[in-house]
């Protein structure tokens, strides 16, 4: 600290409002962004010397020209695969939750449904797509239907998990208290679930971007995944590149939308810890 | 603590709050049944501090359960007050030994879940919460969650949920047994202030003889499996009961005197 003091003093001296040394925001960005952009002038320099021809791989630049210059169109595609991600998304927390406290509260669910819903996840859901399309059409629903098929995992299991943490003593004391199961599932289980659904639904984002994607390769007129279609059979490799830094782009999106509901919703678990002295 | 207020007509020294009589409790196992208490006969009087002391396995929790109508008994009735237990007694605090503090909740909060589950009035809940944690020194810790706190100050924090409601009779399963040597004796001597100033019976599982005969008026010796009363001590010590009480010789008689039983029980082996 003192020493970055001392360096930018100079600096300091000609400008008359205090502000972030050069130094000190160099320091402040995460070393990620740095191996990134590292990577990137690697991939730029080594395209350039070798020739590549852009239909084998395209340079970042060439690509961050084809982004800007196909942005209206890759927009309008987007705007049908997040509707299809969020949607099934949607479906997918509103089916899985209520089954994951199903099975939490009855053994006959737990028994009978339970295994099935592990056991399912051996059946490959990409190899499903197809048949959605037979099934659904051309349309949203066999993209939605899969995506819901792909998040709904994670989010079952995760909650079962959580909903089945609470520890023996902590029904017992609800119980010593007179609670309900009502009051016992909405101040003692449901909150102690949380953590584990957020990881579960964290999960699911990732899954819902591959299934819509997925979905949309099988047989689609719209979408991001259609794009990459499209341009592949044209050999056209930088737009499937802008494509990809798009579906990049929503997936971080939709996974930091959620880590930030997270950190609103279960603040107990990202807040600082200090332990206090005893006294 | 002794002399308290008693409602007319019942006279403290007779009063059963707790009769256990012939009750035991047996475990369906795979490899057989458990036999984990047997023949219990117990009569604890109103406002008494009774500890049950006895080694690992000996039913002392399974007691406590009991007495808490959490679980049933194979055998034998309980009866706290006028009630003959038959299912959950909401009618008491609970201290485990794990505090069993809700992580989502800050220290106030967590108090106060005693007081939403019952659906008591918030406002002077809320008033009693923050007296009791201030009888326990946390009152600049109310809005800390469970995860800023240590060990003893979590500890307290679920004795103070316990007692909110002012129940007549506070069950404690081990609640020191996982806290060091030096935050123990705060504790305890915490808990005594707290049951001074609460009117309450104390019924006190513990495996340590020494905090048994530091707190108690009463110390219930359990045999190992199957558990059963090999023992009561009464415990003559005056109160308020002061640290240094533990270096008295009459404090050390009842140490030698429970280390002598538990020793004849086998409970301790010594090579000659």
């Amino acid at each position: 600290m003192a020493v970055i003091e001392n360096v930018s003093a100079s600096a300091m001296a000609s400008a008359p409002v205090r502000r972030l040394s050069p130094l000190r925001t160099f320091g402040r960005i995460s070393p990620a962004v740095w191996t990134i952009i590292a990577l990137l002038v690697i991939w730029e320099v080594g395209v350039r010397v070798t020739h590549t021809p852009e239909f084998v791989l395209p340079s970042p630049s060439r690509i961050a020209e084809e982004f800007v210059a196909y942005w209206p169109r890759l927009l309008v595609q987007s705007t049908y695969t997040v509707a299809e991600i969020l949607i099934g998304f949607v479906c997918s927390v509103l089916i899985g939750v209520p089954l994951a406290v199903l099975v939490t509260y009855s053994r006959f669910a737990d028994r009978a449904i339970y295994p099935l819903i592990v056991t399912s996840q051996t059946v490959p859901k990409v190899a499903i797509a197809p048949l959605m399309v037979a099934w659904f059409g051309y349309g949203v629903t066999p993209k939605i239907v899969i995506v819901v098929l792909l998040t709904f995992f994670p989010i079952v299991i995760n909650s079962v998990v959580g909903l089945k943490a609470s520890s023996a003593e902590m029904l017992y004391l609800a119980r010593s208290m007179g609670a309900n199961s009502w009051q016992t599932f909405w101040k003692f289980r449901l909150p102690q679930a949380m953590p584990n659904m957020f990881a579960g639904f964290k999960l699911a984002t990732v899954m819902a971007v591959i299934g819509a994607i997925v979905a949309e390769f099988v047989g689609s007129d719209v979408g991001l995944g259609y794009v990459i279609q499209v341009a592949g059979s044209s050999f056209n490799i930088t737009r499937q590149f802008g494509a990809i830094v798009m579906i990049s782009i929503i997936g971080m999106i939709f996974f930091m939308a959620m880590e930030w509901a997270e950190k609103v919703i279960v603040p107990w678990k990202s807040s600082s810890s200090a332990v206090g002295e005893d006294h | 603590m002794n002399d308290m207020s008693m409602p007319p007509g019942v006279p403290r020294s007779t009063e059963a709050h707790i009769a256990i009589s012939g009750v035991s409790k047996t475990f369906r196992g795979r490899n057989g049944d458990v036999h984990a208490l047997q023949d219990i006969d117990l009569d604890i009087r109103r406002g008494e501090f009774v500890s049950i002391l006895g080694p690992s396995g000996c039913g002392k929790s399974t007691l406590l359960m009991l007495v808490s109508g959490l679980v049933s008994s194979t055998r034998g009735t309980i009866r706290v007050g006028e009630k003959t237990i038959k299912g959950p007694n909401s009618d008491v605090g609970i201290v485990f030994q794990q505090d069993v503090l809700l992580e989502w909740r800050t220290a106030l909060q967590n108090v106060m879940v005693q007081a939403e589950i019952r659906k008591s009035e918030l406002g002077p809940a809320r008033e009693r919460a923050r007296q009791l944690l201030r009888m326990v020194s946390l009152q600049d810790f109310e809005d800390a969650y469970p995860k800023e706190m240590s060990g003893g100050m979590r500890q307290r924090v679920s004795i103070c949920r316990a007692l909110l409601h002012k129940p007549p009779l506070l069950l404690m399963d081990e609640p020191f047994g996982a806290l060091d040597a030096m935050t123990r004796d705060q504790l305890q001597l915490d808990l005594l202030r707290l049951c001074a100033d609460n009117e309450m019976t104390v019924f006190f599982i513990t495996h340590s003889i020494s905090e048994a005969v530091f707190l108690s008026d009463r110390v219930v010796v359990m045999s190992p499996r199957p558990g059963r009363v090999e023992r009561v001590i009464e415990i003559d010590l005056p109160r308020p009961r002061r640290l240094m009480m533990r270096e008295d010789p009459q404090f050390n008689n009842y140490m030698r005197e429970l280390t002598e039983i538990f020793k004849g029980l086998g409970v301790f082996r010594e090579e000659v």
